[in-house]
């Protein structure tokens, strides 16, 4: 896969010089021996030529819980993801990085098919969760959303109480058994690590948490109801760093009984929480393996100066 | 203000220009920055506030000193002309004016005289007179009197001047001479007679109530029954025709229930007839200043205290009493005086209507335009023409309403259901149902475009969080952003309340009527019990009082204006008072939910 990625190197010629996106001169000539040089990838995934994700064949040995196909994603004319094949692993935390606008998000809302609200988007390609199809023509999208939990950038609580935030999902789904509804919110609250803070004041609004207290309080409400994949999007980018902690510990007691996808622009998060990461670039999916190797070990200099901060 | 004062413009010698520090750009001299201090805007933005505030106190100030000093028991003044006329009556007003020359020349010499001499002293020119009400209708022919204080010579506040409200005719000014039983004087003097009066007050009060209810309840309800007989019996006509056993039948029915009702009538009759003959035999002869007498029967009294004799709390229970009859009792004498408890129920309970009516409506409208509908040319001219609706004349509403809910709607119930009744129409008139049709309709854009806007500040987050909990498009409406949206919602509520409730031009023409006899809930009569007589039942298709028509009426179509502008402005301040407490609820209510909802922060 590496050969094939050096293939399909652009021609060489001279390369406008633009800031941020140079990403050649840093490294020039002293790069790591055994890895080939690649410093017009970039380039040449901005020009639109074919191009091969480079996938580390550790991810390739994991149960998949939602394999993603060959996706492609439009918006109105604008393509924003090309062609993007993933495997997210069982029981394990998959991060998404990558520059601002690479279709991380889009690509992560498409899994619950949240895009399907904006009216411009097509898409090609297909999604499966556990094997069942997500875009085939007839799936109800609502019992699909109902399978996978999701958490927003911004804490949302809803106008309602801690208590009924919580129960949300159940609530919609006619659910009126009072001791169901006070288990499932301890054991979400537990869950979320927000027991012990809101035990006494389950019915007080939501919205009179604290900032990290809400994005407890919207993880407990995702994996409420018992989620096959819960898809995180960039759930600390609104919080401060004692919050951030406490999410992140979070994220690692949930990893074995939940399957997450993690949205993050933070490469200490992304390297301290997830097993496995996929780094993507202009709607692309540029090298996807596990997180250790896609950090210490990256088999594209690009990767490395991304991870590493050269870059972007 | 936190804004530091500008620093002193420094004076600068003619033909020099202002210091430029090394080359850079000369600088524009500092005055310009009481400008950017923003000082005049301060100024001019706190102006507007000011005019604003000042023109809203200054109304609601004249409201208020106007509406509650009405009811206010004054002292009765009796005035001696210099041609030997005699006038009792309470000052209500005084102003200075310039007599006319044409005028003072047809005096008597005498007054003329005095005039000549006021108008001498005058600094101005001008000499006061002042309003009295004399009342005494029946025997004066008017309610009020200007009196120049030229043309007096003599001013007492007599101890036994009594001021008493009358059922017919107004008030009456005067001083008691005899109490009367069957005609014969039982009592002589002003004492004596005035404290027969008072013990005998009470229950002719009483029986004229319980008369009251008679004619107006009792007596309706065996018309009621005889007319629903009749109703039933054609109604059997209409379907089966005269001859046939069922309208046979339906004709012993009737003359059954037609028989039984004017057995009863004939009982109530003569109930009535000994009830009028008992308080008929009570009379209180009144002397006028004038010297005149007339016999006031003694159940025709509203009310009557000696106005001299008072002290300040008898006055306060005086005031408080006519008060308490304005709120919960029914008009007499053309609207001009007693209570407006028709109006107050007409005006609440049509704005009950329309509230009920509009909310859910325009909710559903604006749940449509903002969650369902495409945004595109198609909504936004929808919007425009709602909003254009805001701005329609009333009066064009009534029209409508009058046209469409009153004739066409209206009569189409009345052909389907209340065929027995035609040709009289149930529905297909005016009344209380299309009343609050019409103004829903009128307050309908206020709503539309307050839930809109709260529709919109409903934050897409938590619309995306609902869909990613599973949530149906509805269920999202209705548990996340409606509950979120519901304060907005209330705001368009209230402003619709203030709107519907102060409109008197479309209810002219779509029910709301001078006088009824009968409120549109039929309540037990607020002064007493008798009988079998229905309550609790809403009859949607009455006519119905209203306050704000109820003003208009006093103040331009009265008789008797000068008795009914006071009543004007106490009955504007009613209705100030009932939409301020509307109101008040609303937002109480919407406190509520912002709570309950929106937590504390954020």
């Amino acid at each position: 896969m590496i050969e094939a990625s050096e293939t399909q190197r652009p021609s060489t010629g001279p390369t406008p010089a633009r800031p941020g996106l140079d990403v050649r001169r840093p490294h020039e000539g002293g790069a790591v021996p055994r890895r080939p040089r690649h410093g017009g990838l970039f380039e040449s995934i901005e020009q639109g030529r074919q191009f091969e994700t480079v996938r580390h064949e550790a991810a390739a040995r994991e149960d998949a819980v939602l394999e993603i196909d060959d996706f492609d994603l439009y918006y109105g004319a604008v393509r924003a993801l090309h062609g993007v094949s993933l495997v997210c692993p069982r029981g394990k935390v998959t991060a998404l990085i990558g520059p601002s606008g690479c279709g991380k998000s889009t690509l992560l809302r498409s899994v619950n098919r949240m895009n399907d609200l904006i009216d411009s988007v097509r898409i090609d390609g297909d999604m499966r969760l556990n094997g069942d199809s997500i875009y085939a023509p007839g799936v109800d999208v609502i019992q699909l959303r109902k399978r996978i939990g999701m958490v927003f950038q911004k804490p949302n609580p809803f106008p309602m109480s801690i208590f009924e935030n919580v129960v949300y999902s159940l609530r919609i789904d006619g659910e009126r058994d009072r001791s169901v509804l006070e288990e499932v919110c301890e054991s979400s609250l537990r869950g979320a690590g927000l027991w012990s803070e809101a035990k006494d004041r389950l019915h007080e609004s939501g919205l009179a948490l604290s900032g990290g207290q809400q994005q407890r309080l919207c993880i407990a409400r995702a994996i409420a109801a018992e989620p096959e994949v819960l898809l995180l999007d960039e759930p600390c980018s609104a919080l401060d760093p004692i919050a951030t902690g406490r999410i992140e510990e979070l994220i690692d007691e949930l990893k074995g009984s939940y399957s997450v996808l993690i949205v993050t622009h933070n490469m200490q998060q992304a390297s301290r929480t997830s097993d496995f990461t996929a780094f993507m670039y202009l709607g692309r999916l540029v090298e996807f393996g596990p997180t250790e190797d896609i950090f210490v070990n990256p088999r594209l200099k690009e990767t490395e100066d991304y991870v590493t901060g050269r870059f972007g | 203000m936190s804004v530091t004062a500008p620093p002193p413009i420094r004076p600068v010698p003619p033909g020099s220009t202002l210091p430029a520090a090394r080359g850079h750009r000369p600088r524009r001299p500092r005055g310009t920055s009481l400008y950017a201090h923003g000082e005049p805007l301060v100024w001019l933005t706190g102006s507007a506030l000011i005019v604003s505030v000042l023109m809203i106190v200054a109304l609601l100030g004249l409201v208020l000193t106007m509406g509650l000093s009405t009811f206010w028991p004054q002292h009765v003044t009796e005035v001696t002309s210099l041609s030997g006329e005699h006038w009792m009556g309470e000052i209500t007003d005084s102003e200075r004016y310039v007599p006319d020359a044409d005028m003072l020349s047809f005096l008597e010499p005498e007054v003329r005289a005095s005039a000549e001499a006021a108008l001498a002293a005058s600094p101005d020119g001008r000499v006061r007179r002042r309003l009295f009400r004399t009342g005494n209708f029946d025997l004066s022919g008017s309610h009020f009197r200007w009196i120049d204080d030229y043309e007096t010579a003599a001013e007492a506040q007599p101890e036994w001047a009594v001021v008493l409200e009358r059922m017919a005719w107004g008030r009456f000014y005067g001083t008691p001479a005899a109490f009367l039983v069957d005609g014969d004087v039982v009592a002589e003097g002003p004492e004596a007679s005035w404290a027969a009066f008072e013990r005998e007050h009470e229950p002719s009060r009483a029986r004229f109530d319980e008369l009251r209810e008679i004619e107006v309840f009792a007596v309706g309800d065996t018309h009621h029954r005889i007319e629903e007989a009749r109703q039933a019996l054609r109604e059997v006509e209409l379907t089966d025709g005269q001859d046939s056993d069922r309208y046979r039948a339906a004709q012993a029915e009737h003359d059954r229930v037609v028989a039984a009702a004017e057995r009863d009538y004939a009982t109530l009759d003569e109930r009535r007839t000994a009830l009028r003959a008992e308080n008929d035999r009570y009379a209180l002869r009144m002397a006028t200043a004038d010297g005149k007498t007339l016999d006031v029967t003694v159940a025709d009294v509203v009310r009557g205290y000696p106005a001299n004799q008072l002290g300040f709390v008898a006055r306060v229970g005086v005031y408080l009493s006519r008060w308490w009859e304005f709120l919960w009792d029914r008009p007499r004498e053309h609207n001009s005086e007693g209570g407006v408890f028709p109006a107050i129920f007409g005006t609440v309970i049509m704005t009950l209507i329309m509230s009920v009516l509009v909310v859910p409506f325009g909710v559903l409208a604006a749940l449509y335009l903002r969650e369902y509908a495409k945004q595109g040319w198609a909504v936004s001219a929808v919007r425009i023409a709602v909003n254009n609706l805001a701005g329609v004349p009333s009066i064009v509403f009534g029209v409508f309403g009058l046209g469409f809910f009153c004739y066409i709607v209206g009569g189409w119930i009345d052909e389907s259901f209340y065929a027995a009744n035609l040709p009289n129409p149930t529905f297909g008139k005016s009344g209380l149902l299309w009343a609050s049709f019409t103004l829903a309709l009128l307050t309908l854009p206020v709503v539309i475009v307050a839930t809109e806007e709260a529709l919109a500040a409903v934050p897409n987050s938590m619309r995306e969080g609902s869909y990613a909990c599973g949530a149906t498009k509805w269920q999202t409406i209705r548990r996340i952003v409606l509950p979120r949206a519901a304060p907005g919602i209330m705001t368009g509520m209230i402003l619709a309340i203030a709107r519907g409730a102060g409109e008197v031009a479309p209810l002219m023409l779509v029910g709301a009527v001078k006088l009824v006899d009968k409120l549109p809930l039929d309540l037990r009569d607020w002064s007493g019990s008798l009988g079998p007589i229905p309550t609790g039942a809403m009859h949607l298709d009455r006519s119905f009082m209203h306050l704000g028509f109820h003003i208009f009426d006093l103040g331009f179509q009265s008789p008797n204006s000068e008795a009914a502008k006071p009543m004007v402005f106490t009955t504007t301040l009613l209705l100030i008072a009932i939409i301020v407490s509307l109101n008040l609820i609303a937002i109480w209510v919407r406190a509520r939910l912002r709570r309950r909802f929106q937590g504390t922060h954020i």
